[in-house]
C-alpha cells in the first residue's frame, strides 16, 4: 500500500443555485480542484463521484459517465464510477480513490461528490432523503429524517440531561463559523433564541436544528505520496481512512443515542493513524442536524459519552476552543449537498492544514479529521489528514 | 410504497407476524430470514407477536413526507416489544401524555392512502394501554 496525498481542492458555492444543473456543478469544482493541483486533463487515470439521489432529485442516473464526458474526458475513456452511501457517498468517493490511489491501481484520481437538490419541491426532497432509512419499516411508518434524530435526541435529553439550548449552541457556533467561509449556505450569526423560537420540525427539533436544503460540489485532486511535491509545495497526506457500517434502521441500533459505526471507523482511523482522539487538533463532523454533532464528539472521543451538550455549550469546540468543530460552519451553515459533503469537509480540513482558511484558520492546525454519516448511522466515514507525511 | 412491495408485507404489517431463531432463542421483527448471532446455522421460523411493549423514545413529526402530511403533527415512536425486539410505529394518543416508559399495545389502524381513490394502506401502530 502507498501513502497518498491531496494535491488539489475545488469547491463550488453552497446554496440554492437554481441557475446551475448538476453537470455543471461537478465541472466547476472538478475544474478548480485540477487548477489547484495544477495537472492536466490527460494525466488524470480514473474519477469517483459520490451522489445519493440523481435518481430522485434530477431523474438522472449513470453519472459516472456523465460526469466524465462533461468534463471533457470521454474521450480519453477513463474510468468514471457513481458512488452512493447516503449521505455519506462523498466520503465514500473520496475513500475509493483513495484506496484506487494506495493500491497502484491509479496514480491522479479525482474523487468528487454533488447533489442538485432544489431542482424538486421539499416534499419530494424529504422523502427521496427518507429513503436512506429503511423504506419498508421506517418509511412506510411516517419516519422523516428529522424524526429519527429527534428520536435519538429525546433519548440523549432523557438519558443524560442535555437541553435544547445545548442544542442551540452548535448551530449558534457553526452559523458563526459560516460568516467566515465565503461558500457557505448561510453566511450570517443566529442567536440560541432564534433556533428556540424557529418553527417546529420533529419534537424537539426545531428548523434551526436542521441542516438545509442545498446544491453544491465538491472535488479532490489524489495522487501517491512519493510524487506530490512535483505538484504542490503544500501536499496534505492521508493518516487513515476508514468505514464502518451499522444497523440501517435506527430501532435496531444497540444505543439509541451511539452511531456505533462511528466509533468503529474511528477506532480504526485512530489504530491506522497511531493517534488517539487528543491527537486530532480539528473536525469537520457531520451535523446534518444539532444532535447529530453532539453524538458526533461523543462517538469520536472527543468528550465523554453524554457530555456533548455540554461541552459545546462551554465552547470546547468553537474556533478558539480546544478541539474546534465544524470550522467550515458544517452541514448547518455551510449547507448539506448530501453526495458533495464528505468531500467539502476534506477540502476544508485541506484548507486549513495548508493554511489557507482566511478569516476561519485555526492556528497551528497540523492534523485534521472528517466525519461522514449515511442515514441515522447505516454508514459510517472517518478520514484523518495530516501536513506531515 | 408499490403494491406488490406492500402486499407482499401484509401479515407482517397486519398481525405483527415477525421471526424466531429456534437456535439462538433471538426474535426479529421487522422480520429478517438470517439470524444476525447465528447466521446459517440460524433456524428461522415466523413469530407472532404479541403487541405489548413499551415507548423507547419518540418525536412528534410536524413536517412529513407527501403521503404522510394529512396526518401532521403525528407521534413517531421507537416501541420495544416485550418479546425483545424494537420496531418504528406511530402512538394514537394526546400529545401531553406520551412519554419514555410508556406501556402500549398493538392496533390495527389505516396508515396513508395514495389519493382519494387509490390504495389504502393499513398497518399496525400502538394505543396506549389503560391502567
Amino acid at each position: 500500500m502507498r501513502d497518498v496525498a491531496i494535491i488539489g481542492v475545488g469547491c463550488t458555492e453552497f446554496g440554492e443555485l437554481w441557475d446551475k444543473s448538476f453537470r455543471e456543478l461537478f465541472v466547476e469544482a472538478g475544474v478548480s480542484a485540477i487548477e489547484d493541483a495544477n495537472v492536466q486533463g490527460g494525466k488524470i487515470d480514473a474519477l469517483y463521484v459520490g451522489n445519493m439521489s440523481g435518481g430522485r432529485f434530477i431523474e438522472q442516473e449513470h453519472l459516472g459517465a456523465l460526469i466524465a464526458d462533461y468534463s471533457g474526458l470521454a474521450s480519453l475513456h477513463i474510468p468514471s464510477t457513481r458512488v452512493e452511501a447516503a449521505c455519506a457517498s462523498g466520503g465514500l468517493a473520496l475513500r475509493q480513490g483513495i484506496i484506487a490511489v494506495a493500491s497502484g491501481y491509479h496514480d491522479i484520481v479525482i474523487a468528487g461528490g454533488a447533489e442538485k437538490m432544489t431542482d424538486v419541491g421539499v416534499e419530494t426532497t424529504t422523502d427521496a432523503l427518507a429513503a436512506a432509512a429503511d423504506r419498508e419499516w421506517e418509511g412506510i411508518m411516517g419516519a422523516t429524517f428529522p424524526g429519527l434524530y429527534a428520536m435519538i435526541a429525546r433519548l440523549h435529553m432523557h438519558k443524560y440531561g442535555t437541553t435544547q439550548e445545548q442544542l442551540a449552541a452548535v448551530a449558534v457556533k457553526n452559523h458563526h463559523n459560516g460568516t467566515m467561509n465565503p461558500k457557505a449556505q448561510f453566511q450570517n450569526e443566529i442567536s440560541v433564541e432564534t433556533v428556540l423560537n424557529s418553527v417546529m420540525v420533529a419534537d424537539p427539533l426545531r428548523v434551526f436544528d436542521c441542516s438545509p436544503i442545498t446544491d453544491g460540489a465538491s472535488a479532490v485532486v489524489l495522487a501517491p505520496a512519493e510524487i506530490a511535491h512535483k505538484f504542490t509545495d503544500t501536499p496534505i497526506y492521508v493518516k487513515a481512512s476508514a468505514q464502518a457500517s451499522g444497523t440501517i434502521s435506527l430501532h435496531d441500533r444497540p444505543d439509541i443515542t451511539t452511531l456505533d459505526a462511528t466509533v468503529a471507523a474511528a477506532n480504526w482511523a485512530y489504530k491506522m493513524a497511531k493517534t488517539t482522539p487528543k491527537g486530532i487538533d480539528f473536525a469537520e463532523v457531520h451535523d446534518c442536524f444539532t444532535i447529530a454533532e453532539i453524538c458526533a464528539i461523543e462517538d469520536l472521543g472527543f468528550v465523554k459519552k453524554g457530555e456533548g451538550g455540554k461541552a459545546t455549550e462551554s465552547g470546547l469546540t468553537a474556533l478558539g476552543g480546544k478541539i474546534p468543530i465544524n470550522p467550515s460552519g458544517g452541514l448547518k451553515a455551510c449547507g448539506h449537498p448530501v453526495g458533495a459533503t464528505g468531500v467539502k469537509q476534506a477540502v476544508e480540513i485541506t484548507l486549513q492544514l495548508r493554511g489557507e482558511a482566511g478569516k476561519r484558520q485555526i492556528d497551528g492546525a497540523e492534523i485534521g479529521l472528517t466525519h461522514n454519516v449515511g442515514g441515522s448511522g447505516g454508514t459510517a466515514v472517518v478520514h484523518i489528514f495530516g501536513r506531515d507525511r | 410504497m408499490s403494491v406488490p412491495r406492500f402486499w407482499r408485507r401484509l401479515k407482517n404489517l397486519y398481525n405483527l407476524i415477525g421471526t424466531h431463531c429456534k437456535k439462538c432463542g433471538g426474535f426479529f421483527y421487522p422480520p429478517r430470514n438470517m439470524c444476525p448471532k447465528c447466521r446459517r446455522n440460524g433456524v428461522i421460523v415466523p413469530f407472532k407477536f404479541k403487541g405489548a411493549g413499551e415507548v423507547v423514545t419518540f418525536t412528534i413529526v410536524h413536517s412529513a413526507a407527501k403521503d404522510y402530511a394529512k396526518l401532521t403533527p403525528y407521534i413517531l415512536a421507537i416501541i420495544k416489544l416485550d418479546e425483545g425486539p424494537r420496531l418504528t410505529s406511530q402512538v394514537i394518543c394526546s400529545h401531553e401524555d406520551i412519554h419514555i416508559g410508556m406501556k402500549v399495545k398493538s392496533a390495527f389502524r389505516k396508515l396513508g392512502e395514495e389519493s382519494d381513490r387509490g390504495m389504502i394502506y393499513y398497518g399496525t401502530k400502538f394505543i396506549p394501554v389503560e391502567s
